[in-house]
């Protein structure tokens, strides 16, 4: 027992998936296949499990969804093994605030309310994001930055054009730009944002461009330079994440320009 | 036509021990606070309306750049006389006056090759008259489809409470009828074509059958057309009539809702102040497009959906729960004005308590019982969860199931199947299978429940209740005081702040002038179809 404890502990960099025994590798599983159901399509689920390195497997449900499709659900023992020394993720290099942290930072440094402007770009009418993140109902039990009293949030919701974001941020003189994009049909996100940076960068010049963050459930945090935005937020940010990331990033900045 | 809610509902209001006086008094409220708005309603008219009169006399079709003649029609007519008078008095004036079909004038006004004046004296009495018989082609095609309807139902019958309503959302229309009929097949007796993101602010209708869409398909007359005609086919193949359900809000309410009558649609979502509060469409133009379309909707036998769900997604579902009974209320309000009927308000409302609220099943079972005891007539349109589904599939199943029985103890008339995979991806061939399964377990194991079901009159569902029909009443009773457009302005509904002098598609809102005319607007007065 200590002995495979300790040896579970040394291994740490190498990981499987955990049924009920460390090692098992266990896994579940559905997805739908486009064949009647038979015993062909079960196999035909098997194979397909095998395939994606699940071995041994097992159909342990299938289900006939009209006269075409079967839906399966299989368990099995995975055969990959993942190097805890490969994974990268973008990590939070800043520290959590409290709003009261958040607000006399900015009094003592900024001396000025730091403006926040948000929308939804493109067709995208979800404002369940930028809301979560704005309103003073907030998410996850944080009041959202309306909340904050240095911050002075300007919330332009829904279906908002580039053009009159940029135009907003100007008139407002906003000093961070935070968009949301739920829709990903197409792409849609990914082409809205890019969009949505370049027109900043055309409208400012470098010293003077708000800091730019975008946020939705299907972003990749790491895509930051590929589209041209400071900071990407995924699934489950927090208002509080995000007021301190721009306490940290703006703020900082400043105190570095400040410098002689 | 069949009323679809069970009469067996009709005493949750003794359940609940609600006084009869204070729901008089609640609808009272609501039609004063409605008054003012249709009065202004009355007094004005708006672009998509005139356009919607020109779609009812058969205007179709659009140009090369794909602007709807419609629209080009009314510009050119707006730009010359102004629209104060109404589009039909200049527009038949000048098919009289040329000889010239609708469709030429429409082309000849585009190229500029036309003048337009307002009639007056006998032309104008002329004009009108030939109006009249142009759009009464329309009016007579809405009320035979609503005739046919009626027949194929009369054949195949109506499905047993709740009507199951399934979405497709594909963008393609050709990827669309496969999926729709296949859920038609698998037990859906709605189908919603869910609208392409973005057309509710697009100041025209899209022309002809289309295949690209963002999260949704367009709306366009020839769309309706072909998903109809498909589902007419699997109604047979399954002798039961699956009914087709689209979209009305947005700028183009009255021509939506005008195609939808024409192309034999069954239910549109049509809510009062949907587009105010979550599109940002100017309050005066919704309320002028809202009755037109209302109109038109009582007139093609249309169930409406209201859209109170939309509240609780952005405001909390306990602390605004009230607010969406203040709107059901003003939902009907408008809708009986229009000249809908009981059996076609689907008057929304939502499962989107945050389920780690202590009893938050018992405050969903009294804030469905309470709009199902206020409104006993109507077949309520139940939304599933959403704002509060996360990705856990497995937790989000649950929940959905939750939901579909909360649906079956209170009688709800149309369930929007909840699908686990909200908020993950647009439903796969499997979540949609899943969830008609969870669907049918509940009403299988439970769906008689409700015989059985009575919330004690003291206990914690009649009291929560009582609760939120005592501050709806007096949320109406302050809209009363300040006026609903300043209760609108002031961010009483779905926490959005909406004046009543800003949002999108004013510039298309026109004061009638007293010389004004608008045929269709008539004929649907007036209830005839000549």
């Amino acid at each position: 027992m200590s002995a495979s404890t300790s040896s579970a502990k040394a291994a740490k960099t190498i990981v499987r998936p955990y049924g009920d025994t460390t090692g098992d590798g266990m896994v579940q599983m559905s997805f739908t296949l486009p064949l009647p159901h038979d015993k062909k399509a079960e196999g035909a689920a098997l194979q397909l499990a095998k395939k994606m390195g699940i071995d041994p497997a097992m159909v342990v449900h299938a289900k006939a969804m009209g006269p075409d499709f079967t839906f399966f659900v299989v368990y099995g023992s995975v055969q990959h093994l993942v190097d805890l020394r490969d994974v990268h993720v973008v990590e939070r290099d800043y520290p959590l605030l409290s709003p009261k942290e958040v607000n006399s930072a900015v009094k003592k440094v900024l001396r000025r309310p730091l403006v926040v402007v948000g929308a939804c770009i493109g067709t995208d009418a979800h404002t369940v994001g930028i809301d979560a993140i704005l309103n003073i109902k907030g998410f996850a039990g944080e009041k959202g930055l309306e909340y904050y009293s240095e911050l002075t949030v300007v919330n332009l919701g829904a279906q908002v054009s580039v053009p009159d974001l940029v135009e907003q941020a100007r008139v407002h003189k906003a000093d961070a730009v935070l968009v949301s994009q739920v829709v990903t049909q197409r792409d849609a996100h990914l082409h809205n944002t890019r969009e949505m940076s370049a027109a900043f960068r055309e409208a400012f010049p470098a010293d003077k461009r708000p800091l730019l963050v975008i946020g939705g459930p299907r972003f990749d945090e790491s895509m930051t330079v590929e589209l041209g935005v400071d900071r990407i937020f995924g699934k489950g940010t927090t208002p509080g994440e995000v007021a301190s990331y721009l306490v940290h990033s703006l703020l900082g900045e400043r105190k570095k320009a400040n410098r002689p | 036509m069949t009323k679809s809610t069970p009469a067996k509902y009709a005493d949750a209001r003794r359940t609940l021990d609600l006084d009869p006086a204070t729901i008089r008094k609640a609808r009272s409220l609501a039609r004063k606070a409605g008054a003012p708005v249709v009065s202004l309603a009355k007094r004005h008219t708006t672009v998509s309306v005139e356009r919607a009169t020109l779609r009812l006399a058969g205007l179709e079709g659009a140009d090369v750049e794909g602007i709807p003649w419609v629209n080009r029609l009314v510009d050119v007519v707006r730009e010359q006389v102004g629209l104060e008078h109404g589009v039909a008095l200049p527009v038949w004036d000048a098919m009289l006056r040329t000889n010239d079909d609708l469709i030429t004038v429409a082309q000849k006004a585009a190229a500029g090759s036309l003048t337009f004046r307002i009639p007056e004296g006998h032309e104008a009495s002329r004009a009108g008259k030939v109006s009249r018989a142009g759009v009464s082609a329309g009016m007579r095609r809405i009320d035979a489809n609503r005739k046919q309807r009626d027949k194929l139902i009369g054949k195949y019958g109506n499905p047993p409470a709740p009507w199951i309503y399934l979405i497709v959302a594909t963008g393609d229309i050709y990827e669309d009828i496969p999926q729709a009929q296949a859920a038609a097949r698998e037990g859906a007796d709605v189908i919603a074509v869910i609208r392409s993101t973005g057309q509710s602010l697009l100041d025209y209708v899209p022309e002809g059958a289309t295949r690209e869409g963002y999260a949704g398909t367009y709306a366009t007359q020839e769309n309706f057309r072909l998903m109809r005609a498909a589902l007419d086919e699997t109604s047979a193949e399954l002798g039961r009539y699956v009914r087709l359900t689209n979209y009305a809000s947005g700028l183009c309410m009255p021509e939506i809702a005008s195609l939808a009558g024409l192309e034999r649609l069954d239910m549109m979502l049509n809510d009062s102040m949907y587009g105010i509060l979550f599109r940002d469409i100017n309050p005066i133009r919704t309320f002028v497009d809202q009755r037109f379309s209302r109109q038109i909707h009582a007139r093609a036998g249309i169930i409406i959906n209201t859209g109170e769900d939309n509240y609780l997604t952005t405001a909390d579902a306990v602390e605004a729960a009230h607010t969406v009974t203040v709107s059901q209320l003003l939902n009907e309000y408008f809708a009986k004005e229009a000249g809908l009927e009981d059996w076609q308000l689907g008057l929304g409302h939502a499962f989107e308590i945050q389920p780690d609220v202590p009893d938050s099943f018992r405050l969903e079972l009294a804030h469905a019982m309470l709009a199902r005891a206020l409104f006993p007539e109507a077949p309520l349109k139940w939304m599933p969860p959403t704002k509060h589904m996360t990705g856990d599939i497995f937790k989000g199943f649950l929940h959905d199931g939750f939901f579909n029985l909360a649906g079956a103890l209170t009688g709800q008339g149309i369930l929007l199947v909840g699908m686990m995979t909200e908020a993950v991806v647009t439903p796969w061939l499997s979540d949609r299978d899943l969830a008609l399964q969870n669907v049918r377990y509940v009403f299988n194991t439970a769906g008689n429940l409700h015989e059985d079901f009575r919330p004690a009159p003291d206990g914690f569902i009649a009291r929560r209740a009582r609760q939120v029909l005592g501050e709806a009443v007096d949320l109406l009773e302050r809209v009363v005081d300040d006026s609903l457009l300043e209760a609108i302005g002031d961010g009483t509904f779905g926490l959005m702040k909406r004046p009543a002098h800003a949002g999108r598609g004013l510039d298309g809102v026109i004061k009638k002038a007293s010389g004004y005319l608008n045929p269709a607007a008539d004929l649907l007065d007036e209830g005839v179809a000549r």
